[in-house]
């Protein structure tokens, strides 16, 4: 019997994140960050072995009945799983290998360091999961993993406890949501393996599947940041640690368009148009307005944070696409589509780990996140501004960039999309175009921000002035995400076959035939190899232009240095720069009227005269404004609930039997009328 | 050397020596309406030779980014050059002769000089670079949704294929999308290239500045190349309007003969788009910075509707 | 729109036939300096200026005396430029930006005094807030004497430089 290499492969996983968790407890001081880290790192390597072998064509399938109670764990992984499970890997890898350099300074407990490889494992458990009840626990333990770790950064710190507050509620209001789903599904199908529900749900009513998929869109929607459930997301992965937050935004969030693509449009065979045309107008909104924070934020950790709302709502525009294509009988264009989001959701992956590293190797250097405070890092962090450069380069989506290729497959397949008939779709799909354009747009601005303001430039504070460059560790880390950026830029073709054994898992009654399609379509990116030959022929022109200035120009060798030119008035000081703030602050006022910015003004008058200022005092913050509208208003409304069902319990005994009384009453008579 | 690769090489050279004389032209042109003289067509060859020839400078604390933009700038509108079919639809980029690929490699060329307009660390560099970015910002969208809309009924984003279309199809230009497509790309590429009323080329107060103050810090052979960057830029940019909108004269084979007809065509319309702008700009202001938005938001909005006219009239 | 366009055809061309060429010298800098023939970018420095030199250099790039056409231009930035065009004489607060102003240009460069202040203080000579002439400050290449001078004699001076 050969060796079923998907499993094997998770097997080793298992037995890496519970010796990885182990050693995080156990062993010496002197070794364990090493260890723990090395451990994790071959966790991921495993998990990308096993999404690798998926999407090479093996499958593994298993069932294993005493490992949890009651249900059992059952196992499935196909090409689908596989993609997200090489992704979630090669994240855990890269991050594990910074993480080592990251976390020798003090502060990172042995708590913490457990739960490292645990939340690690449960990335790659989600996508390997093959029944509700294994999916659901998997989904919990990575919640409950990334929330500890979330708040392990700086438990004292009142934001961290703030952000973790957010985060716990939200993901257990979507967990509640995709439990309530999950089980209703199940109800109706009388079934929980994968293979089971796939035959069943054809035989559902399409009311129970619209409610199932509204709740699954809800759940799985915010852990995928989509606007308008969004408003953890900007709050909780700044604050957590930098190699968590990478993790997060990288790997975790990609589950949420796991969960939407598996059961969505593989296990209940993409139901009806109008679920696709919402998951598609959310997306387009969560990409338009998570650029838009971005564009305007001046924490590092939080602008990356919303472009990672973008991002995904780019994914989720491609699913959605996915899902109207293969209802009105398109399923080519449909697998165009979700081809893009899936290559989407690796690019992301890819510029984003190197994002959050490369903040986070900043963040250690000069300990603050404020673009405001930044500058300068170039000459002080040369291979963080490097690596920096290229995960921007990515998510600026520009030739030579990561995303790229994903966003010009997703502007194709809608494109394309003209062929499909219908009033809605009609008045959907240029808008979804406009909004990706737009969103494409801003994307570049925010990235010449964050790069330039951060990066460049002079050092605006004390801080970034005494930068030092990153650990040797960190370093290996950052840099192996940054070649995968550069590979998912240049070749994105070589994932053509991977990425149309993945999407025929989602998109049936395709076969063979769809397979071509695909084959066609991809090749226009893949074997032709023409972003590969934009940016050679790109560079080869810069080389040869370079070259050519040097013979015309015979001076060109010996560059004398002058002193910036200070309008003759010198000093040319640090204050004068542009500052993020200043950079952003045209795009603010353009979008005014979305942000609400608030502002406010503090002018206190001398003591003697009313007339002569003593100081002024200016702030600026862009709060999220749905967080405002939408959230707020919720949050007082239950909280006066509560303070007013304080009335309620006033201490007395006898009064709780009586409630305890009436309650049994209520629920046997509730029972009595249901039978 | 196969055809269509010394097709692009030609275009390449074409644009790259023409570029300068159309900038050289549209100032003529003006200071004649305003009663001047002017410095003569080759004037800007005359400024760019005299700047190669100047001594290089290194500005005190510049990296990189400010060394390498300019020369970046010049290889994207080269590529973009080769990209797009100005004399013939046989370039020799392949299926690298994108239309969204060619948008995006000008923005990249936008996005490098801005970064060096921020890494002076100068006050004028960052304003430079803040207004160009945020004017880049909104002009992006509002090309990437025309292009869609041409390439929607073509059914391919490829420059070579959307032209092609549009010639076998004498009465393409005139369909709603196109026109529709057509207005909003004009106000773009008047955006991108630095015109009026966006952004005035000929200004010399910093207040008032967006591409020049970015550049403010160059010298000698850099600005040389920022030079003749932002006068490639303009060309390929008429020239990818008219190929899109009037590609009369553009032929589909190698054909020497035909190219040389393609030339002429491609002179002459680029030299009239360019002498309309410079025309217009003599009755034309500058708009205020913020109301350049409003200017770009409905040149988006044309764009949507030409996307939806598309999509609707298909 | 229609009015200006019927002004710009009665009109026409209002910039005078051009005078001949200034006799070449030996000292001209388009003799010495080669590079800048046929092109030179010009910045204005106010070093302390009654402003008369200024309406005088205006008026030689406006459309009657029209420097423009013999190669000269105004650009924004001594980066940018060739030519310095110093006018007045230096007073102490601009003698240092004057010094940083010429330094910022790059090699080759002239330094052309413009008007009688800039050659010898005129008027403000011994005055206590004048540090002195623009040659006592940086090194001057070519000068325009005048009080102030004829924007025809700028363009002159000017037309040596670029020898157009």
């Amino acid at each position: 019997m050969s060796v079923n290499l998907p499993g094997t492969a998770l097997a080793v996983a298992a037995g890496l994140s519970a010796g990885a968790a182990a050693a995080a407890l156990c062993a010496p001081d002197r070794i364990r960050v090493r260890l723990v880290g090395t451990l994790s790192a071959l966790l991921g390597a495993a998990g990308a072995v096993a999404g690798g072998a998926a999407l090479a064509g093996h499958t593994y399938a298993a069932r294993l009945p005493d490992l949890f109670a009651l249900s059992g764990v059952t196992l499935q992984v196909d090409a689908l799983s596989g993609v997200f499970l090489a992704i979630a890997g090669a994240v855990v890898s890269a991050t594990s290998i910074y993480g080592i350099g990251y976390a020798s300074g003090p502060g990172r407990g042995r708590w913490a360091q457990a739960l490292w490889p645990l939340f690690a494992f449960s990335l790659l458990l989600v996508p390997a999961a093959g029944s509700v009840s294994t999916l659901l626990v998997a989904w919990e333990l990575m919640a409950l993993c990334s929330l500890l770790l979330v708040v392990s950064g700086d438990p004292a710190s009142g934001r961290v406890r703030e952000a973790g507050v957010w985060y716990a509620v939200m993901t257990h209001l979507g967990l509640v949501a995709i439990l309530t789903g999950l089980l209703w599904l199940g109800a109706a199908a009388h079934t929980e393996t994968f293979a089971g529900l796939r035959i069943a749900a054809a035989g559902i009513s399409p009311a129970v599947r619209g409610g199932v998929f509204v709740l699954l869109l809800i759940g799985f929607g915010s852990k995928a940041g989509m606007a308008p459930l969004h408003a953890w997301l900007p709050r909780a992965h700044p604050e957590a640690p930098s190699p968590v937050s990478a993790l997060m935004s990288a790997a975790m969030v990609n589950l949420g368009i796991y969960g939407l693509v598996r059961f969505g449009l593989d296990l209940m065979g993409a139901g009806s148009r109008w679920w696709w045309l919402t998951t598609m107008t959310l997306g387009a909104l969560s990409a338009v307005y998570g650029i838009v924070q971005a564009a305007v934020a001046n924490d590092l950790k939080r602008l990356l944070a919303y472009s990672t709302v973008e991002n995904l709502g780019l994914v989720l525009v491609g699913v959605g696409a996915a899902g109207v294509f293969q209802d009105s009988g398109h399923p080519a264009l449909a697998v165009l589509a979700l081809a893009a989001a899936l290559l989407h959701t690796a690019a992301h992956a890819a510029f984003k780990t190197v994002l959050f590293l490369g903040a986070g190797s900043v963040l250690h250097a000069t300990g603050t996140r404020d673009l405001d405070e930044l500058g300068g890092l170039r000459t002080r962090m040369p291979v963080t501004t490097g690596v920096f450069a290229l995960g921007a380069l990515g998510a600026a989506a520009l030739p030579g960039g990561a995303a790229f290729p994903s966003e010009w497959l997703l502007l194709q397949s809608l494109i394309h999309g003209l062929a499909v008939p219908g009033t809605l779709v009609v008045v959907v799909l240029p808008v979804t175009v406009g909004a990706i354009a737009l969103s494409a747009g801003l994307a570049v601005a925010t990235f010449v921000k964050a790069l330039g303001t951060g990066f460049l430039a002079k050092a605006r504070s004390r801080a970034a002035e005494q930068a030092h460059e990153a650990r040797g560790s960190m370093r290996t880390g950052m840099g192996l995400a940054a070649a995968a950026c550069a590979a998912l830029a240049v070749l994105p073709g070589a994932a053509g076959p991977a990425l149309a054994r993945a999407t025929a898992c989602a998109v049936p009654g395709g076969g063979p035939r769809v397979s071509a399609g695909v084959a066609r379509q991809l090749t226009a990116l893949g074997s032709t190899l023409w972003p590969l030959m934009l940016v050679a022929v790109t560079l080869g022109a810069l080389v040869l232009l370079r070259a050519g200035l040097a013979l015309v120009s015979r001076r060109a060798g010996q560059r004398a240095t002058a002193p910036l030119w200070d309008c003759g008035a010198p000093p040319l000081t640090a204050r004068m720069e542009y500052t993020a703030t200043s950079f952003a602050e045209p795009l603010q006022r353009v979008f005014d009227d979305v942000l609400a910015p608030e502002s406010d003004l503090d002018v206190t008058p001398h003591a003697e005269s009313a007339y002569l200022v003593e100081r002024i005092a200016y702030s600026r913050a862009v709060p999220d404004r749905v967080e405002h509208r939408l959230y707020n208003p919720v949050v007082h409304t239950v909280r006066r609930a509560g303070l007013a069902a304080r009335a309620l319990a006033d201490g007395s005994v006898h009064r709780y039997l009586g409630y305890g009384f009436g309650s049994v009453v209520i629920l046997l008579l509730v029972l009595a009328a249901a039978r | 050397m196969s055809a269509p690769v010394l097709v692009s090489l030609a275009q390449v050279l074409l644009v790259l020596l023409g570029a300068p004389l159309l900038v050289g032209a549209m100032r003529r042109l003006r200071a004649r309406m305003e009663g001047r003289t002017g410095g003569g067509v080759l004037q800007p060859w005359r400024d760019l030779l005299k700047l190669l020839r100047k001594a290089p400078l290194h500005p005190q604390g510049t990296g990189a980014a400010f060394r390498f933009a300019p020369l970046l700038g010049v290889a994207c509108s080269g590529v973009a050059a080769a990209a797009i079919p100005l004399l013939s639809t046989r370039t020799g980029l392949g299926a690298g002769a994108d239309l969204i690929a060619v948008v995006a490699l000008l923005t990249l060329a936008t996005a490098a000089l801005a970064l060096a307009g921020l890494d002076t660390a100068t006050a004028f560099g960052g304003m430079g670079a803040s207004r160009e970015m945020t004017i880049t910002a909104l002009a992006e969208p509002a090309v990437l949704t025309a292009v869609c809309a041409l390439a929607a009924k073509v059914g391919s984003t490829n420059l070579p294929a959307i032209v092609a279309a549009t010639l076998s199809h004498g009465a393409r230009p005139a369909s709603p999308a196109n026109l529709l497509a057509a207005v909003a790309l004009a106000v773009v590429v008047l955006a991108e290239t630095g015109r009026l009323p966006v952004d005035n080329p000929s200004t010399h107060l910093e207040l008032t500045m967006v591409h020049e103050a970015m550049v403010l810090e160059y010298s000698g052979p850099d600005l040389a190349m920022v030079e003749l960057g932002a006068a490639m830029r303009l060309t390929v940019l008429l020239g990818l309007w008219s190929a899109l909108f009037a590609p009369w004269g553009i032929t589909t084979t190698a054909d020497p003969a035909r190219l040389l007809l393609g030339l002429a065509a491609f002179a002459g319309k680029t030299l009239l788009l360019g002498c309309l702008i410079a025309a217009g700009e003599v009755f034309m202001a500058k708009v205020r910075l913020f109301r350049v938005p409003e200017l770009l938001a409905g040149s988006f909005l044309l764009a949507v509707l030409a996307v939806s006219a598309s999509f609707f009239l298909a | 729109m229609l009015s200006l366009l019927r002004k710009i055809v009665s009109v026409g061309r209002v910039a005078e036939p051009a005078p001949p060429r200034p006799e070449p010298a030996a000292a001209d800098p388009a003799q010495r300096i080669r590079t800048l023939r046929g092109s030179a970018q010009v910045r204005c420095v106010d070093a302390g200026s009654c402003n008369g030199c200024e309406i005088e250099i205006g008026q030689a790039f406006g459309p009657v005396y029209d420097a423009e056409r013999y190669g000269a231009r105004i650009v924004a930035s001594p980066r940018h430029a060739d030519v310095l065009l110093v006018t007045g004489p230096v007073t102490r607060n601009m003698a240092e930006p004057l010094r940083r102003t010429y330094q910022a240009a790059a090699q080759p460069r002239v330094v052309v005094a413009v008007g009688d202040c800039a050659i010898d203080c005129g008027e403000f000579a011994g005055a206590y807030g004048v540090e002195g002439a623009v040659a006592d400050v940086v090194p001057v290449d070519l000068a325009v004497p005048g009080c102030p001078p004829a924007p025809d004699q700028i363009v002159a001076a000017l037309r040596r430089v670029t020898g157009r």
